[in-house]
């Protein structure tokens, strides 16, 4: 810090561009979590921005004209002409707007702008698309409709469930795997070690069709085992090279005195490389676990239709598919899917940039 | 009745510990077996039982988690059994055994087979010989596939880099260091598919004067027409995809960089500055050549990602109105048409599309003195 000065009126830019650049990335996300607390049929009348204090015009006086009054001359308001459409649409007279109320009854409307709020938040979007039961919908011409909810915490925990051993079992194994790496000799090493690294960026779609072919004639097609195995041998390569790195980097003798002492290399694994490790395991922990709890494309074709096994985000890219106007439905649950991933973001930020930044950045 | 190897050592209490007994064989044998069918028995126990869902998916976590570790417990255990020599040499290989079966099974052979496969028919039992190859590139939708794809790594890729780095620099030199950056970077948390609802969002179109979607909103505001952004706009469509890959990435380029730009020594800024050099000046004279590895991996990394697109896709257009890319039309091949032969091309067209990243990796890992 010492050496960097920094020129005050820069800063003042700086600090402004940087406002607008964070607030333009921020939009988005915000309005979907604000439209997902507001009741459906005013999703899809108003922007979500209506929440906030804003103008619009509000009904005032009404004038009303002479019965006779011809629709297709034009028509004088208070003095001045305007035509029918001018009517139709409103037309601006000083601070006022000029506008039809009833065509029929000849009848105009003098609205004037005022203040105004939607505040209509509420949490039914929530509970109708995480439960599986049928609810009632108001349209937005007032007329109701039954609906079936989509089920969504049953995807919820069928994520989690996946999620976390596909995280525990991939770190755990690249670990046992980095250990003998870094600190055994055995013949093959470098050859195996070098194929991990090869496969560093391998895209997996070269592997879907065999794999999905082998899990088929093994049952393993949505089960638990199966996509655990598929997220485990897709994370391997970068859990391993992530987790060789860190290992490597221990210092010899803080174990070589344990291996003298009788130690065997599995005492020595877990009771002093893995409590070592613990800031390396957790930042790569959060990057699988992300990873794997954002994955669709490895669910979509490991899970396939079984509805029992169905993460969220195959729910949510199907409501996305088939009822992709039910903007209350899709901003809640994709609100819910992200609570994961923001949350874990917020708490282990720390961990979190730790983990990209092995991965990426060397040397 | 133990088999007895003849111990070359004269010293008596090396002798115990150089046999092999038939016991310490049929223990690790029979721990090896035991952990392959107590593991599948559960497996099928999963399959099979209509427990309470909650309850399985305890369970099933517990399985998963308990499992594994309590297979490298019996393997070094049954592996301790054996005398010293033998010991050393069949430890490493239970220790990196698992990721190497797993690897093996379910990416290094599938990515063979998929090649084979690739000189295959549809239905994968006639040699077709490069044919599948040819139509790729015949194919006027792969024609589209390919081009999207290229604009999605040559804009993507290009946009991530340049907003990361300008927006680290801006970062560096504001007072609301933490907070912008977390902002930026949130989007990385995010899945695809809700980054598409999101999106979906924004680029909402209804017929009629009220705008529900945010663009569109803006548009009118400003007194333009509504636009479906994501479909009628050929081919400009393509592109507002793509501002989605960079709302996500770009915290990804942002946080390396931002650590790289960290360790440029400050005392050769001081002294450009002292010599008087300009922000601009510094900043493409002293600042990019000295990250220059960091925005090649950067680079890379966001290339190979890119290259593999496909959620973005598949939840916004579904590879309509010409959005297509190769990951996509990979999904439809296999899954929709059937035919192994082309999706098995096209994920090799992928791979070699990758090929050259590989290569660089490799390099820069032996560089890096890693062996």
């Amino acid at each position: 810090m010492a050496g960097k000065k920094k020129r005050k009126g820069g800063k003042t830019i700086v600090n402004l561009v940087l406002g607008v650049i964070c607030f333009i990335w921020l939009l988005p996300t915000l309005g979907l979590f604000i439209s997902s607390f507001r009741p459906a049929a005013d999703i899809l009348q108003t922007g979500w921005w209506k929440v906030f204090p804003h103008q619009e015009w509000t009904q005032g006086e009404t004038l009303q004209l002479s019965k006779d009054t011809d629709l297709r001359q034009p028509i004088e308001v208070n003095g001045q002409a305007y035509t029918d459409d001018q009517l139709k649409a409103g037309v601006e007279v000083d601070d006022s707007r000029l506008m039809w109320e009833n065509r029929r009854a000849r009848t105009v409307n003098m609205q004037e702008q005022g203040w105004k709020t939607t505040p209509d938040l509420t949490l039914d979007n929530y509970s109708n698309v995480l439960s599986g039961k049928e609810y009632k919908l108001t349209e937005a011409d007032g007329s109701e409709t039954v609906q079936k909810g989509t089920g969504l915490s049953q995807a919820f925990w069928n994520t989690l469930t996946i999620a976390v051993p596909a995280t525990v079992i991939p770190v755990l194994i690249a670990s046992f795997a980095a250990y003998a790496f870094a600190w055994l000799r055995f013949p093959g090493r470098k050859t195996l070690f070098v194929i991990i690294i090869a496969m560093l960026v391998i895209p997996i779609q070269v592997a879907l069709i065999p794999v999905l072919k082998d899990y088929t004639s093994l049952g393993l097609n949505g089960s638990y085992l199966g996509i655990w195995l598929a997220h485990t041998a897709f994370g391997l390569p970068l859990v391993t090279y992530f987790m060789y790195n860190f290992i490597s980097q221990l210092p010899k003798d803080l174990f070589e005195s344990a291996f003298i002492d009788g130690a065997s290399h599995f005492t020595i694994f877990s009771r002093l490389i893995l409590p070592l490790s613990v800031p390396a395991l957790a930042s790569i922990g959060i990057f699988q676990f992300l990873w794997v709890w954002n994955d669709y494309l490895v669910s979509l074709i490991f899970i396939g239709n079984q509805p029992s096994v169905q993460v969220m985000s195959m729910k949510i890219a199907d409501l996305v598919g088939s009822r992709g106007n039910d903007w209350h439905l899709l901003t809640s649950a994709a609100f819910i899917s992200m609570l994961m991933p923001l949350a874990i973001f917020f708490l282990l930020q720390k961990y979190f940039v730790r983990g990209l930044m092995g991965g990426s950045v060397k040397g | 009745m133990d088999a007895q190897i003849k111990p070359k050592s004269s010293d008596p209490g090396a002798q115990a510990k150089r046999t092999i007994s038939i016991k310490a064989v049929l223990l690790s044998l029979g721990v090896l077996l035991a952990n392959i069918v107590i593991n599948g028995l559960i497996f099928l126990f999963f399959r099979d039982s209509a427990l309470n869902p909650l309850l399985t998916a305890v369970l099933a976590v517990l399985w998963g988690v308990l499992g594994v570790y309590l297979i490298y417990y019996t393997l070094t255990w049954a592996v301790e059994q054996y005398p010293d020599h033998i010991r050393r040499r069949v430890l490493p290989y239970v220790f990196i055994g698992p990721a190497v079966i797993i690897l093996g099974w379910l990416l290094v052979l599938p990515a063979l087979r998929t090649l084979y496969l690739s000189f295959f028919n549809a239905s994968s039992e006639k040699f077709v010989g490069l044919s599948n190859y040819a139509a790729i590139f015949s194919d006027h939708l792969m024609a589209t596939a390919l081009r999207n794809n290229l604009l999605w790594v040559f804009v993507g890729t290009l946009a991530c880099v340049c907003f990361g780095l300008l927006i680290a620099i801006l970062a560096d030199r504001s007072s609301y260091e933490k907070i912008a950056k977390s902002i930026i970077f949130m989007p990385m948390a995010i899945s695809f598919v809700a980054a598409g609802v999101i999106w979906k969002f924004v680029y909402y179109y209804q017929p009629g004067d009220e705008q529900i979607g945010l663009l569109n909103a803006i548009v009118t505001y400003f007194g333009g027409e509504p636009q479906a952004w994501t479909s009628m706009l050929q081919p400009w469509n393509n592109f507002f995809l793509i501002v989605i890959l960079i709302w996500m990435q770009t915290g990804f380029a942002m946080v390396i960089f931002s650590a790289a730009i960290k360790g440029v020594p400050d005392d050769i800024l001081e002294a450009a500055r002292v010599d008087g050099a300009g922000e601009v000046k510094i900043f493409f004279g002293i600042m990019i050549p000295f990250i220059s590895a960091t925005i090649l991996t950067v680079t890379t990394t966001i290339i190979v990602f890119t290259l593999k697109i496909f959620d973005v896709v598949m939840v916004m257009t579904g590879g309509q109105y010409d959005t297509e890319v190769v990951a996509t039309q990979f999904y439809r091949q296999f899954f929709m048409y059937r035919n192994f032969g082309y999706g098995s091309t096209l994920a090799i067209v992928l791979l070699i599309a990758v090929l050259p990243v590989i290569l660089i990796n490799l390099r820069q890992f032996r560089k890096q003195g890693g062996f």
